[in-house]
């Protein structure tokens, strides 16, 4: 049976990584290369490299971190952060990542998904959404999309262009919701299951992570199909083994032989 | 022992370069046919759309059927797999080289497609090396949205909505859906399988 996964992220910024509240108040918890082989050993069942930076300060990103990190893992890593365009995408597919995630720029030039599906394939394609809850009225018309790292609102709703994307061939969606990132609140269900409901390839739940509870209610209300964290793998007291177990215990599929 | 991976430009070379230099082996990419000449052990990668093995010409084919002639050993790695039977229904107009019989067609049921994370396989009881040191059940990374039906040849099954052949192994040739080379220390050890296997057949 096709596990749910769990997804660990670097947010990485000058070669640290750094995991913010509601992607603010920075603070450093560590070298990308040994947290991505600790995490591998430990259990997780993909990694998450993302540039936080990147977008912003327009700069590219980082492929000797990449690299370095791409060396230490065996199993999926996906690169993130500054990537616009097809040669960008290339450098870190060629610095050893499998995949790569794609928001702004896919945002603001919606034919570099199919661009790039049709180079790489579909499934080196993750397409990052980052929403927030706008409005209180109908839940599926609810969520804003928002661009550069979080920053900037875009007149578009996270549902039509969680669609748009998979019909430009993404292979899987990355959604984020910005009210509860970095919170350890939970992640946003409701959010996660109108996408996961309304697209065919898989979605990524973030967001909120902050007991193993969420890792529940997500995968089951919000049904997602993976879910990734930082905070709550970084700092907290539980490490991936425990999520998968109490995963395991209630009855959620979960890859535990590693 | 030196593996001839083979770029037909639908590869994650890096990744699949990296792992099985770490389970010991040197590894040549091989950019034309010509460069297999004297390969020992040969390696199709492949993501993506069946479309892309259209690259794997005539020349090519004959270039591998030779080597395995000369008692090199393959392994196909998920669409390199899937080149490696009949065709695909993803991109019917091109022919596989049908090493193995029957086409892959588009997984199907009650589930997501493509099917994209970590799998259990299920071994089917035929007699290979490339399961050697795993336990039925072993979880391994999936990505694919078509996949091959199981016949004599299917060592490993797994089930996504169908079950499909996993693991294939046929006299010299292997191959897999799953990607040992995503798969952590399970996935390295069917590659030092093959890196074993490659260097008896000899």
């Amino acid at each position: 049976m096709l596990a749910r996964r769990l997804i660990a992220c670097l947010d990485v910024r000058d070669g640290q990584v750094v995991k913010g509240v509601q992607f603010e108040q920075l603070r450093e918890s560590g070298d990308p290369a040994e947290l991505a082989a600790r995490y591998s050993a430990g259990g997780v069942d993909e990694v998450v490299l993302l540039d936080i930076s990147a977008t912003l300060e327009q700069r590219a990103t980082l492929l000797a971190t990449v690299r370095a990190v791409a060396d230490k893992t065996f199993i999926p890593l996906t690169v993130g952060g500054g990537i616009r365009s097809i040669d960008d995408a290339r450098a870190v597919l060629d610095a050893g990542a499998d995949k790569v995630s794609v928001n702004s720029a896919a945002l603001g030039n919606p034919p570099l998904i199919s661009a790039l599906a049709r180079l790489y394939g579909s499934q080196a394609v993750v397409v990052a959404i980052d929403a927030r809850r706008a409005s209180p009225g109908p839940i599926e018309d609810a969520y804003q999309v928002y661009t550069r790292s979080g920053t900037t609102p875009v007149p578009r709703e996270a549902l039509s262009w969680a669609r748009e994307a998979e019909q430009r061939g993404a292979g899987e969606i990355l959604l984020t919701s910005i009210d509860r990132d970095g919170t350890r609140a939970g992640f946003d269900c409701d959010l996660t299951a109108i996408v996961s409901s309304a697209v065919q390839i898989p979605v990524i739940a973030s967001g909120g992570a902050g007991t193993p509870e969420h890792f529940v209610e997500v995968f089951e209300r919000g049904r997602a199909d993976a879910a990734l964290a930082a905070s709550v793998f970084h700092f907290s007291e539980h490490g991936v083994r425990d999520v998968k177990q109490f995963l395991h215990a209630a009855g959620v599929p979960v890859r535990l032989d590693w | 022992m030196i593996i001839s991976l083979i770029d037909y430009g639908a590869g994650n070379l890096a990744s699949v370069q990296k792992s099985l230099a770490a389970v010991g082996a040197r590894v040549s990419v091989a950019r034309a046919a010509a460069s297999l000449s004297d390969a020992a052990a040969i390696v199709i990668p492949g993501v993506g759309h069946f479309g892309a093995t259209a690259s794997l010409d005539e020349a090519w084919r004959l270039a591998i059927l030779r080597r395995l002639d000369a008692g090199a050993a393959l392994l196909g790695i998920c669409l390199g797999m899937h080149w490696l039977f009949e065709g695909s229904d993803e991109a019917p107009a091109i022919a596989g080289i049908g090493l193995f019989g029957g086409r892959c067609t588009r997984l199907s049921g009650d589930v997501k497609v493509p099917h994209v994370g970590w799998n259990t396989l299920a071994p089917t009881g035929g007699r290979s090396r490339l399961l050697d040191g795993t336990v039925p059940g072993t979880s391994v990374y999936f990505s694919h949205s078509f996949a091959a039906p199981v016949t004599p040849d299917t060592v490993a099954t797994a089930t996504h909505g169908v079950t499909f052949a996993a693991g294939v192994a046929c006299g010299r040739v292997w191959a897999t859906q799953f990607h040992p080379e995503k798969s952590g220390t399970a996935g390295l050890r069917l590659l030092s399988n093959f890196l074993a296997f490659a260097e008896e057949a000899r």
